[in-house]
């Protein structure tokens, strides 16, 4: 068993034409049992920057509350809002720092920049950063989202295509994956807002009152 | 071994906790109380490691009521529960961490009755039903399939008793007695199961 598939999780992040995606799954598991289906793993930075986080769950929170810190810190001390690009390096840099005992948490970061150019990289869990013009991945359902990604995804999507094309990658990789899954929200950055959507996938809807029987709440929606 | 439930319901929130008290394989004690109250709305209820538990949860405790008195306003239960993640997460990659699993269930008078699940990692959720333990295996199905938001108190209380029948019926260990405490707009009651 390793510490990086002990709660379960996948990230994925995409270019599309002046927009960019970010998108993971909802599920919160200790191995094999799920614990939670609404526990969430990409977390606003700024109005255009978005951190998704797969792995170790308590780091998870650990780390957003820690960026969080650096990047109002950063307002207050620059008078500005952070890049995505510099908000790469200061979460490679926080990883680093704990070189010999890590976090363990792949990051994914997704963001427009100040010239409205879609930015979008991953990391290992000692910050190693891995710039993309395409797609990056993460978490459990890593190896089958590369495969979605690599044959759905094309370049210059529009917005709401880059929404369909990052819904569907991440939809079928975590199917085939019982680590992660149960529902997902897909974050869509453009340069004047952030589109956010919550998907269905194979799980309970406690919410939905037109489903009577709970036993056919498996099915896929 | 041990094992600890939570559920919340419309208006309340209800947590079952074991009362044995173990050492290796031997039964110290048949009521040790495995919650505390950290101020008249949020209760916690830990398992873990001995003496881990009871010296963590008193020191949340202790500081829960000093932040009570020292603001004159109490923490939400969502305060502090996230407060009681931080410290454990603090906690865990020092050389003595503490290994303690909780379910912090409160009554927050703005938006209703709430349960987080916590366990010896730190990990944090807010969630319907929880359970800890060998127990979860058991519980979390039967709670998974009858389950629902507007449950009421005997609803809740007849889910509950099912699930207990279910660790006297499946479960090795034999757990003879159980504590059920409410937490609603009154405050932390016990209630007979």
């Amino acid at each position: 068993m390793s510490i990086m598939e002990y709660n379960g999780a996948a990230v994925v992040a995409m270019v599309g034409k002046n927009c960019v995606a970010i998108a993971s799954d909802t599920r919160l598991g200790q191995q094999a049992m799920t614990i939670d289906t609404n526990f969430q793993k990409v977390f606003p930075v700024t109005d255009k920057t978005m951190i998704g986080m797969a792995g170790l769950a308590t780091d998870v929170l650990t780390l957003r509350d820690r960026f969080r810190y650096k990047v109002n810190m950063y307002k207050l001390k620059e008078e500005r809002t952070i890049e995505p690009q510099t908000f790469a390096h200061m979460v490679s840099a926080a990883l680093y720092e704990k070189r010999f005992g890590p976090y363990f948490i792949e990051p994914v970061i997704a963001g427009m920049d100040k010239r409205n150019q879609p930015f979008i990289c991953s990391m290992d869990t000692i910050g190693c950063i891995n710039f993309a013009k395409d797609f990056v991945v993460a978490g459990n359902a890593g190896g089958g989202l590369y495969g979605m990604c690599e044959s759905l995804w094309e370049p210059d999507l529009e917005p709401e295509d880059l929404f369909e094309t990052i819904s569907q990658a991440l939809l079928n990789a975590v199917d085939r994956n019982a680590l992660s899954g149960w529902g997902a929200v897909v974050h869509i950055i453009t340069p004047d807002q952030v589109i956010t959507r919550q998907l269905k996938s194979r799980m309970l809807d406690w919410a939905d009152p037109t489903v009577k029987d709970k036993a056919v709440r498996y099915t896929r929606l | 071994m041990e094992c600890l439930m939570g559920l919340v319901g419309k208006d309340f929130v209800i947590t079952v906790t074991d009362t044995m008290a173990i050492r290796s394989i031997t039964v110290l004690k048949h009521d040790e109380d495995k919650t505390r109250e950290l101020n008249p709305h949020t209760l916690i209820s830990y398992c873990g490691e001995a003496g881990d538990t009871t010296n963590f949860a008193e020191y949340v405790q202790k500081n829960v009521k000093l932040y009570g008195i020292r603001n004159n306003i109490e923490l939400t239960p969502g305060a502090t529960a996230n407060f009681v993640r931080r410290e454990l997460a603090d906690s865990l990659r020092t050389r003595s961490a503490y290994q303690v699993n909780l379910l912090v269930s409160g009554y927050d008078h703005k938006k209703g009755p709430c349960l987080y699940w916590i366990d010896h990692l730190s990990a944090l959720a807010q969630v319907p039903f929880a359970a800890h333990g060998y127990c979860a295996y058991y519980c979390i199905s039967l709670m998974d399939r009858h389950y629902h938001p507007d449950i009421s108190l005997d609803e809740a209380m007849g889910l509950i008793r099912q699930c207990l029948e279910e660790l006297h019926r499946r479960f090795i260990i034999n757990m003879p007695r159980f504590v059920a405490k409410v937490v609603d707009k009154d405050g932390i009651r016990v209630i007979d199961l």
